[in-house]
């Protein structure tokens, strides 16, 4: 290492720590606070100073390391490589524990009301990832507002199990079709734009339902939401400590002590057994020829074309099939909070849906689960820490994208060759 | 007809906020073909600094023209900065990457904005005290007022200005020739002994500076700011980039005024609830029957 060396690391650094002065110095160091209706400001120095040391000083350290290592840049990290091989050839060994795990996992020492919740909610998230992994990964196509389906089935669950009083198993599959029919009527005009378009404006409308749900007082209550809507039963047992005249619950059903997590645990059984419909249909879809026409689009539409695959049907078929599971997700939020509105359905939750489908690896299903457990893991985390999880969470996307841009599991076995493989 | 003039000019004031942000969106598509998702939340950056710098300067004594001026500058300067590290960071490592990975990025980056704003700044709305008072009025004996402030004649005259300043800088200075060349093909720039690299920063950095003037005009005109504003801001910003044509500058700047008539005479006439559903169809409708916008050059796809 020699001194030309060091000094320009030294000025690199200094470099940084003034942009990093630019950066946090007005907006972090200068706090503004509300006193009598006025806004003042409260200077936060002492902060500022130790995160321009920090950065200047991880520069300077990032630059000496970086020195060393100049050779071995560009080759892919050999952890990463162990992961995906590893992942590529037990595979189905893994995906058979994490299924196993899973179905015994309420009945663990450790699996309680908490555990369970979050249980519920990454089951959630790993169901819709895999619903949008159809949409993203198998057909291509950038949905950036999936969670207008989610609404969709979330509402049309809630208004029909509230004014028709239709148990949770009618309004289940009605809801997905809604979806459905939602992503055909939303989809038509919109599918023949490229990616970055098509991006943009799945997400105005997902801004539009959500402003519609908002303002349709009538129907939706607006942003005071949707409340009783009723809980789901077993099979036409409620789960109900004191039931009303003549109903049997399903503790006295069975024979049980009465519970509240037993509703939980069938929760919990309820949204394992959805996503995983979700996952054998798009492992058996992918291997139809509707399937395939959609792994083709997704790599080269002009050739699909001139190959007699009408690009528009068959981009609409992923996007309606898309959008009903994410109808059923939706109406499963909506049986579990049994109260719903808009403030659920805002644009970062479609972020975080793209997200746990893109870090995954696009077209991955077992890229969903791993970043999925990886980036609700990490919310959770950082519950704590409020306003600072979020930042952790977009931080997290960024690094993943520079560092893996194809996602955790980069790999994409062909669902057909034709020659077998060795 | 009052009504309708009070429209046009609260339109054009607001166009002209939008098409601010707007030119950030295409020079940045037009040069490295992405959706620079974070420069919402860049513009609502400039927005804060903007604030922060009025209630620094209100306890001086200097007088109001030199503090606008000031503010402006401050504003330009600092944001920038953040324009710069934001392409530094998250989009630079990108550039050879395949098409959705700068996407992802952009919005990671934007969540992580607004969510460092809300932990810096707090997550309660800031409200700033009109800066600029007064105007004039028309119309006095009819029933109905028209208003023409002098901070909307500010706003604009300002906008009119930095339009002015830009488009001379992009069609006779050396930075605008390399940067119209990185558009065309960035490898025969290389070649050509441009840095292609530097180019791209300088799109940033003007982008960004750009939008934190909208964010000064926005923060002057409403009075009211959250973390939040970058969002819808950006959304409709790149919606007027799309009506006029992405990649082309007069285009987003039309595309701006267009969208911010829009959404008023939308607010006016129609519904005041919906006005954001306004912006967004016409973003549905634009793309749908007008791909390319209006001066947009049309895209064909080769094999």
């Amino acid at each position: 290492m020699d001194k030309n060396f060091l000094q320009s690391s030294l000025k690199d650094s200094l470099f940084t720590g003034l942009i990093a002065l630019a950066l946090f110095g007005p907006i972090v160091g200068l706090r503004t606070v509300a006193v009598n209706e006025a806004l003042v400001v409260q200077p936060k120095w002492l902060v500022v100073a130790l995160i321009v040391a920090f950065c200047a000083i991880g520069r300077f350290f990032i630059n000496i390391y970086s020195f060393k290592k100049e050779q071995r840049r560009g080759e892919p990290s050999s952890l990463g490589k162990a992961i995906s091989n590893f992942l590529d050839t037990k595979g189905s060994q893994i995906a058979l524990g994490a299924i196993i795990f899973s179905v015994i996992f309420p009945f663990m020492p450790f699996a309680d009301r908490y555990w369970m919740d979050i249980a519920i909610m990454m089951m959630t998230y790993i169901m819709l990832g895999w619903g949008l992994n159809i949409v993203i990964g198998l057909a291509g196509l950038l949905d950036l507002g999936y969670v207008a389906f989610y609404a969709v089935g979330a509402y049309s669950y809630a208004l029909f199990a509230i004014h028709f009083g239709w148990s949770f198993w009618i309004c289940l599959p009605l809801a997905g079709l809604f979806a459905g029919m939602f992503g055909i009527l939303l989809g038509f005009p919109v599918l023949r734009l490229r990616g970055d378009y098509l991006a943009i404006v799945t997400l105005a409308f997902g801004e539009m339902i959500r402003i519609l749900l908002l303002n349709w007082y009538t129907l939706t209550k607006g942003p005071d939401g949707l409340t009783g809507i009723p809980r789901p039963s077993f099979f036409g047992l409620p789960f109900k400590r004191y039931p009303d005249e003549g109903v049997e619950t399903f503790h006295t059903f069975f024979g049980l002590e009465y519970s509240p997590m037993q509703r939980i645990i069938f929760l919990y059984y309820l949204i394992l057994v959805l996503a995983l419909i979700t996952n054998f249909f798009t492992i058996k879809i992918r291997r139809l020829p509707v399937g395939r026409a959609w792994e083709a689009l997704r790599e080269d539409e002009i050739a699909c074309k001139s190959l007699g695959v009408n690009p528009r049907n068959t981009k609409l078929t992923a996007f309606a099939v898309g959008a009903m599971f994410g109808g059923f997700a939706g109406s499963f939020f909506a049986t579990r909070q049994a109260f719903i509105s808009p403030e659920s359905f805002t644009f970062i939750e479609s972020a975080i849906i793209v997200a746990i489908v893109v870090l995954g690896g696009m077209g991955s299903q077992t890229g969903v689960v791993l970043s999925t457990i990886f980036l609700i893991g990490l919310i959770e985390v950082f519950r704590d820490f409020e306003s600072y999880r979020m930042v952790a969470f977009g931080g997290a996307m960024v690094l993943i994208m520079i560092f893996r841009p194809k996602g955790i599991l980069a790999k994409r076995k062909p669902t057909i060759t034709m020659v077998k493989e060795k | 007809m009052e009504y309708f003039l009070q429209q046009l000019i609260n339109g054009l004031t607001l166009g002209s906020v939008y098409g601010l942000i707007a030119i950030g969106y295409t020079m940045v598509y037009g040069i490295i073909g992405m959706i620079n998702f974070a420069h919402g939340d860049i513009f609502m950056v400039g927005a804060f600094v903007a604030l922060i710098s009025f209630i620094l300067f209100a306890l001086t004594a200097i007088s109001l023209p030199i503090v606008l001026i000031l503010v402006l500058l401050i504003s330009m300067v600092f944001t920038a900065c953040y324009g710069w590290t934001v392409e530094k960071l998250a989009y630079k490592p990108l550039r050879k990457s395949f098409r959705l990975a700068p996407l992802i990025s952009a919005l990671g980056m934007s969540i992580v904005l607004q969510n460092y704003v809300q932990a810096a700044q707090g997550a309660r709305i800031k409200t700033l005290q009109p800066v600029i008072q007064g105007g004039f009025n028309f119309f006095k004996e009819s029933e109905f007022v028209v208003t023409l402030s002098y901070l909307q004649i500010f706003i604009v005259l300002v906008t009119i200005f930095l339009m002015a300043i830009f488009t001379l800088l992009i069609t006779r200075t050396a930075l605008g020739r390399a940067q119209r060349a990185c558009e065309q093909d960035r490898t025969m720039t290389a070649l050509m002994g441009i840095n292609v690299d530097r180019t791209i920063s300088m799109t940033f950095i003007i982008g960004s500076s750009l939008a934190s003037v909208a964010g000064m005009m926005f923060v002057m005109y409403y009075g009211v700011i959250d973390f939040y504003i970058g969002f819808l801001a950006g959304i409709k910003a790149f919606t007027a980039a799309v009506l006029g044509g992405i990649g082309s500058i007069p285009g987003a700047m039309l595309g701006g005024l267009l969208i911010g008539l829009i959404e008023t005479f939308w607010s006016g006439y129609i519904s005041i609830e919906y006005k954001d559903i306004a912006a967004f169809s016409t973003l549905v409708i634009v793309l749908i029957f007008f791909p390319t916008g209006f001066l947009g050059k049309p895209d064909i796809e080769k094999v």
